[in-house]
C-alpha cells in the first residue's frame, strides 16, 4: 500500500529538459519509478530520456495519465506550475524547488481550496527532498538506496535529516513504508498532522516518525491529532536545541518568533501528550525500535 | 531583509500615510542643519540602526535646543549601539532621523505581517500602542484586535473600519485610520514584506494621526523582482560573516560557541549543533553548505568557519543525497591543504559514494578524524576541543 505513490503511480517532471529535472528524472526512472515524461512549454512534441515531452500539465495527464508531478520550476515560475498542475487534475504533487515568496505559496493555497477536497491536489513542499515509498517508487531528490521498505511511516521537514532516519533505521533492520519531506518554508502545502493522517490509514503502516524543527506550531498540532484520533504510536523528534530565538536557521520556518516554538517547549507539550520523543538526533533509530519492540 | 527606519518611512509616505517632519544625517553638521530646516522647538534625534527597542536603550533622544543636537548626535554617530535586540557586539550607528517633536495625545500599535500558519496576511492592532506586543500578547491577550485579508479578495473597507473602531479612531480620525491602513496593506502586498509594523501609531493634539515608527522587513526570496527593495539592504547592520556566507552561497549564523560546524541541510544542522551540545560542547556557528557543494564551495565555507577566532575544533558532518561524499572529502582535503587549519577536524560521511569520500581523506594522509555516525562525530568533536583548551 503505502502513502501517496507506488510503483504504479505515474509520474511527470515539471521542468523535465533543465539540467536538475533531467538529473532527477534519470535517478527516479533508475530507481523503478514509473515516470511517464515530464512537461517544458514550448518543446511540446520532443523526447528526452527517451519519454515524451508535453507543453502543459493538462495535455500530459490527458495523453499520458499523469497522476503525480515533481516540480524543479526555477523559484519565480514554481507556483504558476504548481496550480498549473492543481488545475490539469494531478492528484500528489511535490515541489522541490527552494526559494519560493512567501506571498506566492499564499496565492497556491488560496487557488488549491478553491477544488473541493476530494478533488483537490495534494502538495508537499515547497523545499522538500520530496517523497519515497521503498522499493516501489521515489519521487524526489533523496539518495534511495539508504531507505528499506516496511512498516515505518516517516514524516520530516528536513532533507537531510530524513536521510540520516532512515540510515539510522537501516542499520537496525527497520524499513519504511513512506517518508514524505514536507519542506522547511514558512506556507507549505502539506503539514505534519495531513501527512500523519494519511499514515494512520495505511494498513502497511505500523507506527510513524515525524521530524520537526523549532518553529511554528505545526508540531504541536500533529501531537494533538495523533492523541485524539491515532491507533498508531507516534514517535517524535525536534531540532534546533541549541538554536538562539529570532534567528533564522536556514529554513525560512526555522525562527522562533514566540512562545511554544522553542525545541524545549515543543518537546515538553509533545511528551505531554503521549508522544515519544527521540532524546537525541542521533537515537531516532533506537527510539523507533523500542517502540517497535512493544507493539 | 530588515532595513531602516527612515527607509521604510520614506515607503510609508509613498503610501500616504502621514509622518512627523524629518531628515536624514550623516553628520553632527547635518543634523543640526536638518534640525533648522524643520524648524520646531522640539526635536528627537533617532539612531538608524536595525533593532527595536532603541529608545531604552538611549538611541533615541529628544532635543530642546541645537546645543542639545548637537551633543546628541556626537554621541550616536560612529558608535556601536546595544540594544537588548542587538546582541553585545551592538549596531554601528552612521546615520540619525531627526525629527519634528510631536505633541502626543495617545498612542495605539498597528502591524500587517504574513500570518504563517493561517497563510493570510493578518492586520493586529491594539490601542494600548508604544509598548513591547509580544509582552502584551502574554499579560493581556484580549487587547489585541487580529483580522485575518481573503487573499483572493484583498483587504475591504469594513475590515479597515472594525481595527480602526478597536484602536478607538472614530469621528474625523476615521478616515486617517482607513487611508492608514489602506496604505500599509498595499505597501506589504506590492512590495513582499513579511512585516510593516507602526508602534506606536500617535493621535496628536491638533487630532492627526502620525506614524511615529516604522519598521518593515520583506522576503529574501521576493527580491529578485523587487530590485527597489534589494537596493534597501544596509551591510553595516549584518554580521559580516553572514554577509560573506551570501556571497558565497552559504547559509551561516554566528553562535557564541568554539566549536565550528559544516553540514549540508538545516536540519541536520540543527541536529548536529544539538548533539554537539549534548556531547558537552557548544557550536560555533550554523553552516548549511547545501546541496551540490563543489570543492569550492567547501573551501570557501572553511574559511568562513575558521574565520572565527572562537573556533577551537571544527566538525564536518555531510550526508550526502543531492551531494556525493567524494566531491565533498576532495573539497575538504583542498581545503585544509590551501588554508593549513591549526585546530583538529573531526569529519563525518554518509550517503552517496561514502567509500570514495573515506578513502580520499584516509589516502590524503593529513591528520584528519573520521566519524561513522552522528553521535560519534559530535563526542570526537567535543573531545578535540577540550583536548586542544587543556
Amino acid at each position: 500500500m503505502a502513502i501517496l505513490i507506488n510503483e504504479r503511480t505515474r509520474i511527470i517532471v515539471q521542468g523535465f529538459t533543465g539540467r536538475i529535472g533531467t538529473f532527477h528524472a534519470q535517478e527516479m526512472i533508475d530507481y523503478g519509478s514509473n515516470v511517464v515524461g515530464g512537461v517544458t512549454p514550448g518543446k511540446g512534441g520532443q523526447k528526452h530520456l527517451g519519454l515524451p515531452v508535453f507543453n502543459t500539465v493538462r495535455e500530459a495527464v490527458e495523453q499520458a495519465g499523469a497522476e503525480a508531478s515533481i516540480v524543479f520550476v526555477p523559484p519565480a515560475f514554481a507556483a504558476d506550475s504548481i496550480m498549473e498542475a492543481a488545475d490539469a487534475g494531478i492528484k500528489y504533487c511535490v515541489s522541490i524547488t527552494d526559494g519560493i515568496p512567501t506571498q506566492d505559496m499564499m496565492t497556491v493555497k488560496n487557488f488549491l481550496r478553491l477544488f473541493p477536497k476530494q478533488n483537490r491536489m495534494v502538495l508537499s513542499g515547497p523545499n522538500c527532498s520530496g517523497t519515497i515509498s521503498p522499493g516501489r517508487s521515489m519521487l524526489g531528490i533523496m539518495p534511495g538506496h539508504i531507505y528499506s521498505q516496511g512498516i515505518v511511516g516517516v514524516v520530516g521537514r528536513s532533507g537531510t535529516l530524513g536521510y540520516e532516519a532512515a540510515d539510522q533505521m537501516r542499520r537496525l533492520n527497520i524499513g519504511i513504508s513512506t517518508s514524505v519531506g514536507i519542506g522547511g518554508d514558512p506556507i507549505i502545502g502539506s503539514s505534519h498532522r495531513d501527512i500523519l493522517e494519511k499514515l494512520e490509514e495505511d494498513p502497511e503502516t505500523k507506527i510513524a516518525l515525524m521530524i520537526g524543527e523549532i518553529g511554528g506550531p505545526m508540531e504541536v498540532e500533529a501531537g494533538l491529532f495523533a492523541k485524539e484520533n491515532m491507533r498508531k504510536p507516534l514517535v517524535a523528534y525536534i531540532a534546533g536545541l541549541t538554536a538562539p530565538s529570532g534567528r533564522r536557521m536556514g529554513h525560512a520556518g526555522a525562527i522562533i518568533s514566540s512562545t511554544g516554538e522553542s525545541a524545549a517547549e515543543k518537546v515538553e507539550q509533545l511528551q505531554e501528550l503521549g508522544v515519544t520523543i527521540c532524546p537525541t538526533p542521533s537515537m531516532m533509530g533506537e527510539t523507533v525500535a523500542k517502540v517497535l519492540a512493544g507493539l | 531583509m530588515d532595513i531602516h527606519e527612515y527607509q521604510a518611512k520614506e515607503i510609508l509616505a509613498e503610501y500616504g500615510i502621514k509622518l512627523a517632519e524629518g531628515g536624514l544625517a550623516y553628520s553632527v553638521e547635518e543634523a543640526v542643519q536638518r534640525s533648522r530646516e524643520i524648524g520646531s522647538n522640539v526635536w528627537v534625534v533617532k539612531a538608524q540602526i536595525h533593532s527595536g527597542a532603541r529608545g531604552k536603550a538611549g538611541a533615541i533622544k529628544i532635543c530642546r535646543s541645537h546645543q542639545e543636537i548637537e551633543t546628541a548626535a556626537e554621541s550616536l554617530l560612529g558608535k556601536k549601539l546595544v540594544t537588548h535586540q542587538t546582541g553585545p557586539t551592538g549596531k554601528l550607528c552612521s546615520k540619525l532621523y531627526i525629527e519634528a517633536g510631536t505633541d502626543i495625545a495617545r498612542e495605539v500599535y498597528l502591524a500587517l505581517m504574513i500570518d504563517r500558519s493561517h497563510e493570510r496576511i493578518v492586520m493586529v492592532g491594539s490601542a494600548q500602542g508604544g509598548m513591547d506586543i509580544e509582552t502584551l500578547a502574554v499579560t493581556n491577550p484580549g487587547a489585541i484586535k487580529k483580522i485575518h485579508i481573503e487573499p483572493a479578495v484583498g483587504l475591504q473597507d469594513f475590515q479597515a473600519r472594525t481595527m480602526a473602531f478597536s484602536l478607538g479612531l472614530d469621528g474625523e480620525l476615521l478616515n486617517h485610520a482607513i487611508k492608514t491602513i489602506r496604505g500599509c496593506y498595499r505597501a506589504l502586498r506590492d512590495l513582499d514584506a513579511n512585516i510593516l509594523e507602526i508602534n506606536p501609531l500617535v493621535v496628536t493634539r491638533n487630532n492627526e494621526l502620525i506614524a511615529l515608527d516604522a519598521k518593515m522587513s520583506f522576503d529574501e526570496n521576493a527580491l529578485f523582482r523587487r530590485h527597489r527593495v534589494s537596493e534597501l539592504r544596509d551591510n553595516t547592520q549584518i554580521d559580516p560573516r553572514e554577509v560573506a556566507a551570501a556571497e558565497a552561497g552559504l547559509s551561516y549564523v554566528g553562535l557564541d560557541g568554539d566549536i565550528g560546524c559544516m553540514i549540508n541541510g538545516a536540519g541536520l544542522a540543527m541536529a548536529t549543533m544539538d548533539m554537539i551540545k549534548l556531547a558537552g560542547g557548544e557550536p560555533a556557528n550554523f553552516l548549511d553548505v547545501g546541496g551540490g557543494a563543489s570543492a569550492e564551495r567547501t573551501e570557501k565555507a572553511f574559511r568562513l568557519v575558521l574565520a572565527d577566532s572562537n573556533v577551537k575544533a571544527m566538525l564536518v558532518n555531510i550526508f550526502a543525497g543531492i551531494n556525493r561524499c567524494d566531491w565533498i572529502a576532495e573539497g575538504v582535503v583542498q581545503a585544509v591543504r590551501n588554508i593549513g587549519t591549526t585546530v583538529p577536524l573531526v569529519v563525518r560521511l554518509s550517503g552517496t559514494n561514502v567509500e570514495e569520500g573515506r578513502r580520499i581523506i584516509a589516502d590524503s594522509g593529513l591528520p584528519i578524524i573520521t566519524a561513522e555516525t552522528l553521535a560519534e562525530a559530535a563526542e570526537k568533536a567535543v573531545h578535540a576541543r577540550n583536548q586542544v583548551v587543556a
